[in-house]
């Protein structure tokens, strides 16, 4: 999307006085809507909404041999899908660049938290450990598909449960068990997008703020006992955050941690 | 239809032989789109989206007649049991292209010269009869979008299971292998000129036999058009048939 400098020079005008297009807070998110197993067939599936923007993902398990580094060790793959469906400005075809880089923040998130117990995906060490594959399409997208595309990440995966597997004839059958995947809650993390637009900083960017954003910077958050615990970081875009910048985003994180976090933690463990 | 020895006796699900599967319809669930709609049959759920007539790239692909229309249809990863490799397949290249073929038949993009418009189809849950379950939801998202119609298009997967005549196969069935085993024949109609705008077939069958079937798809297409109707009048509800 492109933004004429007159509506741009307006939303920096009104963000300098609090106030955004839509009415909200400038630390203030849409409401956000959760529907779990649009997939049957999936392990694990859901629909997650904020506002307009709408993002579908997937868990499929497959079975594989470990890397060398983690004989007794499960893996995660993660895809995400920025097609023509939910943007006009989203070609068809080969992904794009923003698409890839989206996929590797929300994989370093989910990895690095450790909310995925690896060690418990391993079949026969050295041999036979469980994939976790991660698949995520954008359906319509109004802003801030990052937050979003990393939450329906943790939705899918608290919802998922182990298929059926045959480990005589080493075979997935077509239905699933009872048994959801080691996951350790305590150690979850989710992503909150911040955005410079103006001399501003703004939550759950709009289409047109994220347009017109200096910079955005993304921050995986974990509870510690109450206090922001960073897992992975990404700043995106070409601008650069200045020293008093930083110390502005840092203080957002630890005055908005909290209630997000609450927040975050019922939409996906209920 | 005529009374024919046949294995296979009864619908898993219950069905009567010339039944549909209950149906959901939607149309405007993509909201940042010029047209959208979601059709669900059973558990095999489409949503297609239409952008356009817009700017065509590559600019070789333009026409200084009329403009064009470009469908990608696409199953999603987690769709079905086993994983489907995100991103293009040969598959759903063929798909498309015959989904394209299908409603190129009913849309007239003259006014439009040298631009585009895109259906684009998602399929997240699959249970057979993915390619007609997106040609219905397209054809809504076509209408919503305003692209000039000269009618509405259906579509549904008719079968023969061993020598059983059925409308609506659903996976269970394509799997039926006993007897003379399973025959698939997709079928999408235009909805008033009663043309076939796509036909594909395997299996095996007679000619009698695939003659009923047509009779059989029109029935089952009429259905379905009613309730695309329903949901074009009312964008945004859900619509049950």
């Amino acid at each position: 999307m492109s933004v004429p400098g007159l509506q741009k020079e307006r939303i920096i005008e009104y963000l300098k006085q609090g106030k955004r297009f839509d009415g909200r807070k400038t630390e203030e998110f849409r409401n956000i809507s959760v529907q779990t197993n649009i997939s049957e067939c999936a392990e694990g599936s859901c629909s997650v909404k904020i506002g307009k923007t709408e993002v579908y993902a997937g868990v499929k398990m497959s079975i594989i041999a470990p890397y060398a580094d983690g004989p007794d060790e499960g893996t995660l793959s993660v895809t995400l899908e920025l097609g023509a469906m939910a943007d006009n400005d989203f070609d068809l075809g080969a992904p794009r660049i923003e698409a890839i880089e989206m996929a590797r923040v929300i994989d370093r998130g989910v990895r690095e938290s450790g909310i995925i117990d690896w060690e418990k995906l391993c079949i026969k060490s050295g041999e036979k450990v469980w994939q976790v594959n991660l698949d995520i399409y954008a359906i319509n997208n109004d802003g801030n598909l990052f937050d979003a595309a990393a939450l329906a990440a943790l939705v899918a995966l608290s919802n998922a449960k182990f298929p059926v597997y045959d480990i005589e004839a080493n075979k997935i059958e077509h239905k699933l068990t009872d048994t959801k995947l080691p996951l350790v809650k305590e150690n979850m993390s989710f992503n909150l997008t911040i955005h410079k637009v103006g001399d501003q900083f703004v939550l759950d960017p709009s289409l047109e703020e994220e347009e017109i954003s200096d910079y955005r910077l993304s921050i995986a958050l974990a509870d510690n006992k109450g206090e922001p615990r960073i897992t992975a970081m990404q700043k995106g875009k070409p601008g650069a955050i200045s020293e008093s910048d930083m110390e502005k985003i840092l203080n957002l994180v630890e005055s908005n941690f909290k209630e997000l976090n609450k927040k975050v933690t019922k939409i996906v463990w209920g | 239809m005529t009374k024919v020895e046949s294995l296979y006796k009864k619908r898993s699900d219950g069905r009567k032989f010339d039944e549909l599967r209950p149906i959901t319809a939607q149309v405007g669930v993509v909201p940042s789109a010029d047209g959208s709609a979601m059709y669900q049959s059973g558990k095999t759920r489409a949503v297609a989206v239409v952008r356009g007539p817009r700017l065509l790239h590559p600019k070789h692909m333009e026409n200084p007649q009329r403009g064009i229309l470009r469908v990608t249809y696409q199953m999603m990863s987690f769709s079905v049991w086993d994983r489907i490799k995100p991103g293009n397949s040969r598959r759903g290249q063929e798909i498309s292209k015959v989904s394209e073929w299908a409603l190129n038949e009913v849309v007239n993009l003259d006014a439009f010269p040298n631009s585009v418009v895109d259906v684009i189809i998602q399929i997240p849950q699959a249970d057979a009869g993915t390619r007609v379950a997106g040609l219905n939801a397209a054809a809504m998202a076509l209408a919503q979008a305003g692209v000039p119609m000269s009618e509405m298009v259906c579509a549904v997967a008719v079968g023969k299971m061993d020598r059983t005549l059925v409308v609506d196969v659903d996976k269970e069935e394509e799997d039926f292998h006993e007897g003379e085993g399973p025959t698939d024949v997709p079928i999408c109609m235009t909805s008033r000129s009663n043309k076939i705008a796509l036909l594909q077939l395997d299996g095996k069958i007679s000619v009698p036999e695939l003659r009923e079937l047509v009779k059989m798809a029109r029935e089952g297409c009429k259905k379905i058009n009613e309730i695309q109707i329903k949901a074009l009048r009312e964008p945004g509800k859900e619509i049950k048939g």
